[in-house]
């Protein structure tokens, strides 16, 4: 008899899970769209006259927020570490906290490279070159990249 | 025994079982796909200092605009979408035949895996077509005064900004880096698509021959699932940092 109670009980339980799974697809399915959608609108601005590089970077942080998200529900519902005990959960995050450092580093430290390679370490200032077609001069022997 | 019940309020481990009640199996997987994060984040990383460090870089929207059968349409970020699409999907199938081992329904883990290592399969033949449009492509480039026909590889950029010459528009060279990491860190990342897709099968045909049902319990499933998840969730970072910023 409790056999029977048991099943039951898994049975519903278990609907429970597999419209979890499904929600967390239509989740992942809307972010990733949001997502595109931002790429678009990234492609737009930038086609555009005067693109706005604040408008731009604003967007851009916007898609890693959107990732982020998306991340947070792949690890949490389809790898379930959000049904392990608190623990294990943590012995995975914390570790990838290191992250943090890592990334604001090595962006940094690129930045920083960028700089010094535009004022020669400092000795000038850089004079931003626009991209524009027609300000280019055809010919550009010689140059490096 | 008596110690176990004499402090029963007590949080802390007292050995005799898993402390996180999970398995070894599961734990090492975790810790492996904590170091393989670890290894992914590096090349990404890597990849944005360089990126960080040049004043141009090549436009996703303009490199990644292509969809097979549609000629030289315009289509900027379509054809990576239906990647991230198959990739999502297979991810679902995959946690569903985990949910149906949970059951011990062995036809469910059957159906399920299938449609994974198909999706798997769709993933990487989406990305032999990318990889291939990109290497046999063919773009004006001005080298030295020089117009060059230049795809997309390792050694080659023809994604650098235009220019006019000879009052056409030409493009110049871009950041050599650029095809480095697009084609190392993507290749990466398919290689553990394609590794995925061997461990799927290996676990569909355990599953056909019933040695998940004899043992009991359908764990190895599980560890492949968090594998194969692992995988989507590095696609997801990828997408990101390859297309959309």
């Amino acid at each position: 008899m409790s056999q029977v109670a048991t099943a039951e009980v898994f049975h519903h339980d278990d609907n429970a899970q597999v419209k979890r799974i499904w929600k967390t697809f239509w989740i992942l399915l809307v972010l990733t769209i949001l997502e595109l959608g931002i790429g678009l609108t990234i492609y737009t601005i930038h086609k555009g006259e005067n693109p706005s590089h604040t408008l731009v970077l604003m967007f851009k942080g916007l898609v890693c927020i959107l990732t982020m998200a998306k991340a947070f529900y792949i690890v949490s519902v389809f790898m379930h570490l959000g049904d392990e005990i608190r623990n294990m959960i943590m012995t995975i995050i914390v570790p990838l906290l290191l992250f943090v450092w890592f990334i604001i580093a090595f962006l940094w430290d690129g930045n920083a490279w960028k700089n010094l390679r535009n004022t020669d370490a400092g000795s000038r200032i850089y004079i931003e070159k626009t991209h524009e077609k027609t300000s280019v001069p055809a010919k550009q022997n010689g140059q490096k990249d | 025994m008596t110690t176990a019940t004499a402090q029963p309020t007590t949080k802390l481990w007292s050995g005799g079982k898993s402390p996180f009640n999970i398995s070894y199996g599961k734990v090492m997987m975790w810790y492996f796909l904590m170091s393989d994060a670890f290894t992914f984040g590096a090349f990404l990383i890597s990849y944005g200092t360089i990126r960080f460090s040049q004043n141009v870089w090549a436009d996703a929207n303009h490199v990644f605009n292509a969809f097979p059968f549609t000629g030289h349409a315009n289509l900027p970020l379509a054809f990576v979408s239906l990647m991230t699409f198959i990739l999502i999907l297979s991810s679902v199938t995959m946690v569903l035949a985990v949910h149906d081992g949970h059951n011990m329904n062995r036809k469910g883990v059957e159906k399920w895996l299938i449609f994974t290592i198909l999706g798997g399969l769709a993933f990487l033949g989406c990305q032999a077509w990318e990889w291939t449009h990109l290497i046999t492509g063919d773009h004006q480039v001005l080298v030295n005064g020089v117009v060059q026909h230049w795809g997309t590889t390792v050694t080659h950029n023809p994604w650098g900004p235009e220019t006019l010459f000879k009052g056409k528009e030409v493009a110049t060279p871009g950041p050599i880096a650029f095809g480095g990491y697009f084609f190392g860190i993507t290749g990466f990342h398919g290689f553990h698509v394609f590794s995925g897709v061997i461990i799927n099968s290996v676990m569909l045909i355990k599953t056909r021959l019933k040695h998940f049902e004899l043992r009991g319990h359908y764990e190895m499933i599980e560890k492949a699932g968090l594998y194969w998840h692992f995988v989507d969730l590095v696609w997801v970072f990828v997408f990101l940092c390859f297309y959309l910023v």
